[in-house]
């Protein structure tokens, strides 16, 4: 999607026919079929995406059972006060952004270095065994995943403990580790997505000229500086785009996974903001409360895609809008 | 890359070198654990804790595939997981299909407004809450229609269906049949859409496995069980340590240890007993799946 979903400067289109533009009416009576083509999607996507966004105002407002969604008094500030002023809140927070920022880092940069990596390999068909190989894990279920995790890490049975026995990591519990559950939550995240999210910068680096390798190799250029100076340079506009739609939606990630993952033992540093929501709203039925938190974590999170959207257009260039 | 016959180099050599034995590795790392896996669900449990199963299964025995036959919470779970993924992924390719076809066309005006429509959403949401309510209201709480109809547009695979319209089809095409006089609609059914097939294999595909997997839908939106689609109740066998069928082994009788040891046998079989439809088509399908991809990265 990459590319399509960036607002290169293109030049503004003609009118259709002469230089008269239609009017809205005419507009739709001559296109009603495209209209009728794209209004079953627009209908889901208004009914199932923005009444809800349009919902958020129950933050501001006390849920009242009879009223629903958008129903109650005026609250004001009074819920995201409560949540400021919880003693849960800087944890909330920091676990949050540990988590999402650890995930963020390494796996942006893991499929990049796979890439490379990758296209490296001489061999047509041992180059396709090792992207194959390498996103099969995408398609296991998030469940299975921490399913898996489970059973490896098992601290006395776990086929990964006893693999780590050598190194004097025998009997840990990973899985009960306050100090363990980010490295096993990224580790294991790299493991399924980054042979998957490496296609994309794979098909980059195919498009970049051959020319541009026998230049350099001309110039004395080794392996590593090939990489270095034409193949990496090549794929920044790829890298800018997956970065900017990554960090959107950076506080959202694997809210299913960490929920899977946590136990009473991991607690401390697995509870974030999104599972405390589900918590509070689900379980708890405080449903203001709730609403209030989850736009908080919204909030910053559409401040990430802004301050990344700025920091890309300076730096390349690229930018979503 | 090395079509100029360069002498190689001691680096060269010391390069492909690491090359491979990072690449070795990698491929381990990632291939072994799911090998393991199947491995093991057919292996000796005792065999598997104490270490002893390593490269093949040792102990064969296929206890735990009869324990998970016998289930019903798992064909309950599978049959609903099939129902929901294929009305769903129908109604996906009905909905997101045409859209896509529509906003690629460069004179329908209203398509950048539209797009921004759709792409807003991947970045900003609702939350949680008041999503809920709105499944409330809507009476998708306990429903199996909340696995088919809130999912019925996803805007990534939307904008990979809009790509290929933009750049996959010739404009020559469109041109001779609106000479011809045919409609939009015509024209859509009659030349893109038959031309189409591997985009529609390709965005059929990705909403199969989202359906497939779909866990969270039923975590928060669905608590009758005879509803619960597969990862539910993957979730309630592997990791909530839930019972199996009658306590594990009705054949097996009372030791918990020997319970113990074939649960987790069975909790091998279950994975690959889920996991089975999408790895087995994957060999086949991958090359669909990559086609997504690159088809949603063509230059614009």
């Amino acid at each position: 999607m990459a590319e399509s979903l960036v607002a290169a400067r293109k030049p503004a289109r003609k009118p259709v026919t002469g230089a008269r533009r239609p009017g809205a009416g005419r507009h739709v009576r001559r296109y009603w079929q495209l209209w009728l083509m794209v209004l079953p999607a627009v209908g889901f996507v208004a009914v199932f995406m923005y009444v809800p966004m349009y919902g958020i105002q129950l933050a501001f407002r006390e849920f009242d059972f009879a009223a629903g969604l958008t129903g109650g008094d005026w609250a004001g500030l009074k819920y995201f006060r409560q949540f400021f002023d919880s003693p849960l809140f800087w944890p909330l927070l920091k676990n949050t952004f540990v988590i999402a920022f650890t995930t963020l880092v390494v796996g942006f940069v893991a499929p990049i270095l796979l890439a490379l990596m990758i296209n490296q390999i001489a061999g047509g068909r041992r180059k396709r065994v090792m992207q194959t190989a390498t996103y099969l894990p995408h398609f296991i279920s998030i469940v299975v995943v921490v399913g898996m995790l489970q059973a490896f890490l098992n601290p006395s049975t776990g086929l990964l403990t006893r693999a780590l026995a050598p190194f004097g990591l025998d009997g840990v519990n990973f899985l009960g580790d306050t100090a363990a559950f980010v490295p096993v939550y990224v580790i294991s995240d790299v493991w399924q997505h980054c042979g998957w999210n490496s296609i994309i910068y794979l098909a980059a680096l195919s498009r970049v000229d051959p020319q541009l390798y026998e230049a350099a190799k001309v110039d004395g250029a080794n392996r590593l500086q090939l990489i270095r100076h034409v193949d990496v340079p090549s794929i920044v506009p790829t890298m800018v785009i997956l970065l900017i739609l990554t960090m959107g939606g950076v506080l959202n990630t694997g809210f299913e996974k960490v929920w899977l993952m946590q136990n009473n033992l991991n607690l401390p540093v697995s509870e974030v903001i999104a599972t405390y929501v589900y918590k509070i709203g689900i379980f708890s039925t405080q449903f203001s409360y709730a609403t209030a938190i989850g736009l908080f974590n919204t909030v910053i999170n559409f401040a990430f895609l802004i301050a990344a959207n700025a920091i890309a257009r300076r730096v390349s260039n690229w930018s979503l809008w | 890359m090395s079509a100029t016959p360069l002498k190689k180099t001691p680096g060269d050599i010391v390069f492909a070198l690491a090359l491979g034995a990072i690449c070795v590795a990698v491929l381990f790392a990632v291939v072994y654990p799911v090998y393991f896996v199947v491995i093991a669900s057919v292996s000796n449990p005792s065999l598997i804790s104490t270490g002893e199963v390593w490269l093949w299964p040792k102990g064969v025995n296929l206890f735990g595939y009869r324990e998970i036959l016998n289930d019903e919470r798992i064909w309950t779970g599978y049959r609903n997981t099939l129902l929901y993924s294929v009305a769903g992924t129908a109604l996906n390719l009905v909905v997101t299909i045409p859209a896509a076809y529509a906003l690629s066309r460069p004179e329908f005006r209203p398509r950048r407004i539209l797009m921004l429509f759709f792409v807003f959403t991947m970045f900003f949401n609702g939350g949680l809450i008041p999503t809920y309510l709105l499944y409330r209201d809507l009476g998708l709480l306990d429903n199996w229609l909340v696995f088919v109809l809130p999912s019925a547009v996803n805007v990534y695979n939307l904008i990979i269906a809009r790509a290929f319209f933009e750049h996959s089809l010739p404009k020559e095409l469109f041109e001779a049949a609106m000479i011809d006089g045919v409609s939009y609609l015509q024209y859509f059914a009659r030349v893109a859409l038959p031309l189409s097939k591997a985009i529609v294999s390709v965005i059929g595909l990705y909403y199969l496995v989202q359906h497939w997997n779909d866990f969270f839908t039923g975590m928060v939106f669905v608590r009758d069980n005879a509803l619960q689609p597969l990862q539910i109740v993957l979730r309630d066998i592997l990791l909530s340590n839930q019972a199996f069928a009658g306590g594990v082994g009705a054949s097996g009788g009372s030791g918990t240890s020997y319970d113990q040891q074939y649960a987790d046998q069975i909790k091998y079989g279950v994975i690959v007993v889920s996991s089975l439809p999408v790895l087995v088509l994957y060999p086949f399908l991958q090359r669909y799946f990559e086609k997504g991809v690159l088809i949603g990265s063509v230059k614009g």
